[in-house]
């Protein structure tokens, strides 16, 4: 089963955020809860959780791209 | 629900220990402790996010070393920033889902608790749209800097109470053509830091805990 990676709402007003850095490797096993990338807005850093366990399939927003709120970063399978 | 808000002085204490201690903390919150407002000093350190730039750097490591001020790489965002003494550094390791779930608003209280502070003191100082951190006219006065993770804070205000300006000298601060203030060179005479203190909390009790 694939589960899509979210960028969360982190607040009223606030639609993109910038994509720090992925702390998980393509490809690599990863277990739900574990911190897999931080998302940076002008506002703050957040760091993005697994939502499910499985390997990380693709990345779609990779480090220093932007993306809007509620886009798929990634995929876990 | 939201309890009494936990407030703990460090005193000075090294960034990189501060930061080991701040994440323990994070933690306990998540589990369900209440709410910590940590105050500190850090001995002089360059703090270098993700984002630095090298020509952030104004100067070769060995430079830096040799004024006394460390160099440490940190897992946040955003560019370089300077700790010393004499800017009280605000850790509010607040758990979000109190707010709302909402960066933004928590981002504005801690400007209205910044801009109030100065104000205590009779000091003006404004928020500038899209920029981060308060400023008194073109200068920065208090830089802000905020960490989220499983919706508990991390990282917050670094206040230039006494802090030694000249060591600014040695970066972009933020990555920015700023240049930085403190309160001590606004008022011509140096403030008594526990003072400052006794005010921060008033503060921050005041705009996230009116009705306790």
């Amino acid at each position: 089963m694939m589960t899509k990676i979210i960028l969360p709402e982190l607040g009223e007003g606030i639609t993109k955020a910038t994509i720090a850095c992925w702390h998980a490797k393509l490809g690599e096993d990863i277990v739900v809860g574990q911190e897999i990338c931080e998302a940076v807005t002008d506002k703050a850093s957040f760091v993005i959780e697994a939502p499910v366990s499985g390997k990380l399939k693709s990345i779609l927003v990779k480090d220093g791209e932007e993306a809007l709120i509620g886009s798929v970063l990634g995929i876990i399978e | 629900m939201k309890q009494n808000i936990v407030v703990e002085d460090w005193g000075l204490v090294n960034y990189a220990d501060a930061y080991e201690r701040q994440k323990i903390c994070v933690q306990n919150v998540v589990e369900g402790a209440g709410d910590h407002l940590i105050l500190c000093e850090h001995p002089a350190v360059l703090t270098l996010g993700r984002m630095t730039k090298p020509e952030s750097l104004l100067y070769q490591r060995q430079e830096i070393a040799e004024r006394g001020v460390m160099v440490t790489n940190v897992d946040r965002g955003g560019d370089v920033t300077l700790h010393a003494p004499g800017q009280l550094i605000v850790y509010p390791i607040f758990n979000l889902y109190n707010y709302g779930k909402d960066l933004k608003i928590y981002m504005e209280k801690l400007q209205e608790v910044a801009v109030d502070l100065l104000r205590n003191f009779g000091i003006l100082a404004i928020s500038v749209p899209g920029k981060r951190g308060v400023f008194v006219g073109p200068d920065k006065i208090i830089s802000i800097g905020v960490g989220v993770r499983k919706w508990v804070t991390y990282h917050g205000l670094g206040i230039n109470v006494n802090t030694d300006l000249s060591l600014f000298n040695l970066i972009k601060p933020c990555g920015l053509n700023v240049r930085m203030t403190s309160m001590q060179k606004l008022k011509g005479h140096a403030i008594l830091m526990k003072d400052v203190k006794t005010k921060v909390i008033e503060l921050f009790q005041k705009y996230f805990y009116p009705s306790i």
